[in-house]
């Protein structure tokens, strides 16, 4: 019975409101861009926060990032001539980490160097990366070609290179030029595969962005050694470093933060400066997410006050509504309506508005990303709970500001409500 | 049978009632000590000039209000000492009202109209339709179901009130000057629809102020300054 009295309720309801069709909609209109811009904000804050949190997720959160830092004032002194820099990571430290720190489960050196690479007829500076074949494991990426480097190669200083996709795509090289030689820096390699990498630009430092070619660690010191000479502005640069880059794999994510305070530790203790960075994945996805909830905040904040400024908006044709229909109130009245069927008549036709305006609103939340990632190619994503929290949050709207309205309606005295012209 | 007196077993027993409005500073005295009851089947007749303290009567009678002081007992009910529900639910079970101006809600059509106190009865929607089918085709509107109360005539909305009066079978049906805003030949129809109502056993009190529509009932009573001056009785 009570199901079919608020069916009858919601047809009468929308029967009212159709009554006059463009007035609700002006009504509601308030509320249909309030929800409209809650789920739009949304989106384009949930799309640029999962694009970070994407590009944090795969630095892996198991790892840490170590890498050498040039100082500023080293930099100063290294202009002039005949000076040269000796900074950052070493094979010790490397070494130490591995050795005395029981969290860790893995480490990963790394060389980086810029050399020119030379393809049949294309000739490129070249960003090569030396590490070792576990570098393919904390990094994991598909392989497109061939294979990556093995511990074979490792053991032996061999001659192999496996080229990028960015690499591939810049020295025009397809997938045949597996097995085929390449000269990087003078040397003869011979191209064992082709791998995934990294693309992009990204405030945050991934391994493998940007990377051309990697080769086997033990063979790039040995033909390059660590130092590096390289001219600028006619004054000539010379570096010592021996490694570029060193990814731990800690054991667990609980034990993260704490490895990375004890590998801090531990390089302070051998370098007199601090010229290494140590980056933390999780760490970065933690503030992300806090970042994230902040803005999530903020734009609460917003839409709370449209949704606000929209609910007055009904309230406020409400009582209009009720006052044109108070002779309408007196006649169910006298035929025996209590004061609370009253009260649902009108407060079940405000909900019905504004879960009008919230499902039109939802229209438009969903259009209005779709055109922005049409026009500005910005990332969005509509959530399913931005939908349900606006839909939830339209029938509140109703119910909040269709009560006064509502108890009004009911308080009216049935006699004068009669008489009403 | 009608009598200005207390009596057991009767529809309608008011006693001693008084019903006093505060206008501003002055105290109204709409009705200064009604004693009355009838029987169920009478057809009475409320009359008197404007202020005597009819309209008061009709609005107590129909539970819209409740006395100042005295007692209203309906159907052994006191009414006096009712809440705002229990006024809605002896007016929904009980009582029907035609008025003057019909009062049909514009945006309903006749057969809504007339199922209206069904729906606050909690009638299933088939059982109302077709109760509100028989009560239209009764009153001679069973082909104008569909439509709205501002495409019928004055007399035709009459009949869809009475009609809807009658939905809930009521014990007494109030009338507030049921042919005031009609002509004098659509009006006798009324009239004459709601003689047939009383013949067939219906309660039926009625205010107005034309002793020719008073003519139809079967009693008249005639108010002056809030209180009965005198009953007449037709043979």
């Amino acid at each position: 019975m009570r199901q079919f009295r608020l069916i009858r309720g919601v047809q009468l309801g929308i029967k009212n409101l159709m009554l006059h069709a463009l007035r609700s909609l002006l009504t509601v209109l308030g509320l249909v861009f309030g929800v409209g811009s809650v789920i739009a904000m949304l989106s384009v804050g949930e799309g640029a926060s999962q694009q970070a949190l994407d590009q944090i997720r795969k630095l892996g959160s198991n790892n840490i990032i170590l890498s050498s830092k040039k100082l500023v004032a080293e930099e100063a002194s290294g202009a002039r001539p005949a000076m040269m820099s000796i900074y950052g990571l070493t094979y010790d430290d490397d070494a130490r980490l591995r050795e005395s720190l029981p969290t860790v489960q893995e480490t990963v050196p790394a060389k980086v160097v810029r050399l020119e690479g030379r393809l049949g007829e294309r000739a490129l500076e070249l960003r090569v990366v030396g590490t070792t074949p576990d570098w393919f494991e904390l990094v994991s990426r598909p392989v497109l070609a061939g294979r990556v480097l093995s511990n074979g190669d490792y053991d032996s200083n061999a001659g192999v290179c496996v080229l990028t996709e960015t690499g591939a795509r810049k020295l025009t090289a397809t997938e045949h030029v597996v097995g085929q030689p390449i000269s990087i820096g003078g040397n003869v390699f011979k191209i064992i595969g082709i791998v995934v990498n990294e693309k992009g630009s990204s405030s945050i430092p991934i391994p493998d962005q940007d990377v051309d070619a990697y080769i086997p660690l033990s063979t790039a010191r040995e033909r390059y050694g660590d130092h590096i000479s390289r001219r600028t502005e006619g004054a000539m640069l010379r570096e010592y470093v021996e490694l570029h880059l060193i990814l731990v794999q800690v054991d667990n994510t609980d034990d993260v933060e704490a490895t990375a305070g004890a590998i801090d530790l531990m390089l302070k203790r051998f370098h007199k400066k601090e010229d290494y960075d140590i980056s933390v994945p999780l760490a970065l996805l933690k503030q992300a997410e806090a970042t994230k909830r902040t803005f999530n905040i903020v734009l609460g904040s917003i839409a709370g006050i449209s949704l606000v400024v929209g609910g007055i908006g009904i309230m406020n044709i409400m009582l209009a509504t009720v006052t044109e229909r108070t002779r309408e109130i007196g006649i169910r009245r006298a035929i025996g309506a209590k004061q609370r069927q009253i009260i649902s008549q009108f407060l079940i036709e405000t909900v019905v508005l504004s879960s009008i305006g919230g499902v039109l609103g939802i229209g438009l939340g969903v259009v209005l990303p779709w055109a922005i990632t049409h026009a500005t190619k910005m990332p969005t994503i509509i959530t399913m709970w931005s939908i349900l929290l606006s839909l939830g949050i339209s029938v509140a709207v109703g119910i909040v500001f269709g009560l006064y309205p509502a108890f009004r309606a009911s308080r009216l005295d049935p006699i004068e409500a009669l008489r009403h012209e | 049978m009608l009598a200005t007196g207390a009596s057991d077993g009767s529809l309608v027993r008011l006693e001693h009632v008084h019903k006093t409005y505060q206008m501003g500073s002055a105290e109204v005295h709409a009705l200064a000590g009604v004693t009355l009851s009838f029987q169920e089947g009478d057809f009475l007749a409320i009359m008197g000039p404007s202020g005597s303290g009819k309209s008061t009567m009709l609005n107590l009678l129909g539970c819209l209000d409740r006395p100042t002081s005295g007692h209203y007992f309906l159907k052994g009910h006191d009414v006096g000492e009712m809440d705002d529900d229990h006024l809605s639910n002896l007016r929904l079970r009980e009582l029907g009202f035609i008025f003057q101006s019909f009062n049909l809600i514009p945006q309903l059509t006749v057969q809504e109209n007339i199922e209206l106190p069904l729906y606050y009865l909690g009638w299933e929607a088939e059982a109302s339709r077709l109760k509100a089918v028989e009560l239209a085709t009764m009153v001679g509107l069973g082909d104008r179901l569909q439509h709205r109360p501002m495409e019928l005539s004055g007399g035709q909305q009459q009949r869809v009130a009475i009609a809807r009066s009658l939905a809930n079978e009521p014990s007494i049906l109030l009338a507030d000057e049921p042919t005031g805003n009609l002509d004098s030949a659509t009006g006798k129809q009324i009239m004459e629809l709601l003689v047939e109502l009383n013949r067939s056993g219906k309660t039926i009190v009625m205010v107005t102020h034309e002793p020719d529509v008073a003519a139809f009932a079967s009693h008249r009573l005639h108010m002056m300054d809030g209180v009965i001056d005198r009953i007449e009785e037709s043979d």
